[in-house]
């Protein structure tokens, strides 16, 4: 459980403040949430889709709700949470828009993460071998994947601005899970993590 | 009243006050326990029987000769473990397995009550129980669990005694009974008070007791806590005994038969009237009729629930549980919720259901790590 936790959960967990109130939306198997719980004592909730993952979350003692990000997210109240965490799963959403509007609606700052479109090694295989790129992050074929809403840094920097949403922070990160910097991020990172909120 | 079958029991001498105002002298609560009260007595876990339910969980039933109704949860070495826990399980007011109902004798009479018994409530159940547990001097329960009627009292638990428990488990129910749950109650009692030998509930006495009536009842409820689907594969339209129609009115189909069988074999063990009581306080229940709602209700609640559905349960559907998940986000309640994919209907949650039995399990193993048990 210690050390076996994916290393973009692991420099997310780092953003995180001791008792915080932490919302995290596709909390998958729970491993995110119960090392913040046991490391970082913060209040945890979760909301997952597949009932593999509920019963692991609810099996290490996690409170977590069976629900659907897409549609579950606007039951919640104002200002609930202190974080909301939303990792991985945002180009799986059929209202990206929406979601990421109720995260920073329902918590204080929204922690987003996402496989980088615009990386050069998708860019490459797209251009020499004209088929859907893939990669350990995109695994899926074009047929059955579940993202259907990909995006690069650069679209998501543009979202953020148009919507009116502040970006706190940012973390760009290559394939290893090691911090990048700014320079050329949208070509050069694999992945990235954000930290948003309301203007 | 006198027993067929070996039970615990408690009387209050003290008037038992009801809902409707009304009072209850001598009021008796019947109840089994299973396992050992340890010396905090941190380990009791309250289990609260269904609509049809008795206080005979576990082992086997004295009345049936049959397992207990949740006997494949609760035991030695179950999910519900009898060497870890203490679990306490009564049967409800208005009940007829010892707790004080409908067929008990009023004291004040020398004769059963009948239709002279109060009209009670899910609260009332609840609040017998808590003396129960204020007897057993228990402070606070580990964790309260019932499906269906049994869910229901969890939640009164929950609102109205959140201090007197750490975890709650409602499964296969709501927070109040809908139109057509109530529209199949009223035809269940409309067939029991059809019934020449009901006798405006005087039947007491007499060797002619409802049974058609309340067969018939019973018969409409279990297609209630079962589904199409399984109704289909289990029956389909086979025939029960000829290859041919019969071309008359005795038993054809195998479902009648079944259907049948629930019903004759229910009457040797339930009450009329307390059927007429019970769903009447199922029908009452609604926590959002209450000061403030649904979300007052659970206000300044900080218990860890977890709520269980049924895909298929028609009867009490995910979206009702749903609505309690969504006014409980406004309180600082730790919820988890599964909603389990069966086939099984409403019944589900007294069956074999492994992925249910699992995620519970867990749930459990968490609140003994969390209460330190």
């Amino acid at each position: 459980m210690k050390n076996n936790l994916r290393k973009d959960l692991k420099l997310i967990s780092e953003l995180i403040n001791s008792n915080e109130k932490v919302l995290d939306i596709g909390c998958g198997d729970g491993n995110l949430l119960s090392h913040l719980m046991k490391i970082k004592k913060v209040e945890c909730r979760g909301i997952e889709l597949s009932q593999t993952g509920v019963n692991e979350c609810v099996k290490k003692g996690l409170s977590v709700i069976q629900g659907d990000a897409n549609f579950d997210l606007n039951d919640y109240p104002d200002h609930s949470f202190t974080t909301a965490i939303l990792s991985q799963t945002i180009h799986a959403m059929i209202y990206p828009d929406n979601v990421i509007e109720n995260l920073i609606r329902i918590a204080k700052r929204a922690i987003i993460s996402f496989p980088n479109f615009g990386y050069w090694k998708i860019r490459r295989d797209l251009f020499l071998s004209g088929l859907m790129p893939k990669n350990s992050a995109l695994p899926f074929e074009w047929y059955n994947t579940p993202n259907i809403h990909l995006c690069s840094i650069k679209d998501f920097t543009n979202f953020c601005d148009k919507k009116g949403i502040k970006i706190n922070e940012f973390l760009y990160l290559n394939e290893e899970g090691e911090n990048l910097g700014h320079l050329f991020n949208n070509f050069r990172a694999y992945q990235a993590i954000f930290c948003v909120s309301k203007k | 009243m006198k027993l067929k079958f070996e039970t615990q029991k408690i009387t209050y001498k003290d008037s038992f006050k009801l809902s409707s105002g009304r009072e209850i002298d001598s009021c008796e609560i019947a109840f089994q326990t299973y396992g050992q009260l340890n010396k905090e007595k941190s380990n009791a876990i309250m289990i609260c029987h269904a609509l049809t339910g008795d206080q005979f969980c576990s082992g086997i039933n004295p009345l049936t000769k049959k397992k207990g109704w949740w006997d494949i949860l609760i035991g030695p070495g179950k999910i519900i473990d009898t060497n870890i826990f203490f679990v306490i399980c009564s049967n409800v007011l208005g009940g007829c397995m010892g707790s004080t109902g409908p067929s008990t004798v009023n004291p004040k009479t020398g004769k059963q009550y009948g239709l002279n018994f109060p009209v009670i409530t899910i609260s009332d159940m609840v609040k017998l129980q808590v003396r129960l547990i204020d007897s057993l001097g228990i402070k606070k329960l580990f964790a309260v669990i019932g499906g269906s009627m049994g869910g229901m009292q969890t939640l009164e638990w929950a609102s109205r005694f959140e201090k007197k428990v750490n975890a709650v488990i409602p499964i296969a129910c709501s927070f109040r009974h809908s139109a057509q749950n109530i529209a199949f109650h009223e035809i269940g009692r409309q067939a029991i008070m059809a019934d020449t030998s009901w006798k405006s509930g005087n039947y007491y006495g007499s060797k002619q007791k409802p049974k058609r009536g309340l067969a018939v009842a019973r018969m409409i409820a279990h297609i209630t806590y079962l589904s199409e689907s399984a109704l289909q594969r289990k029956f389909g339209r086979n025939l029960q005994n000829s290859k041919n129609f019969s071309f008359n009115f005795i038993t054809d189909f195998q479902i009648e038969s079944y259907l049948k069988h629930q019903g004759s074999s229910f009457v040797e063990r339930f009450d009329s009237n307390s059927y007429l009581y019970i769903t009447k306080a199922m029908d009452y229940f609604d926590l959002s009729s209450r000061k403030g709602g649904l979300t007052n209700a659970f206000k300044n609640n900080n218990l860890s629930f977890c709520f269980f559905t049924f895909t298929s349960d028609w009867l009490f559907p995910t979206s009702e549980t749903k609505t309690i998940i969504k006014s409980l986000n406004t309180s600082n309640a730790k919820v988890s919720f599964v909603e389990v994919k069966s086939d099984k209907g409403h019944d589900a949650f007294l069956l074999d259901e492994p992925e249910f039995h699992e995620i519970l399990g867990g749930f459990i193993e968490g609140q003994i790590i969390k209460q330190g048990i």
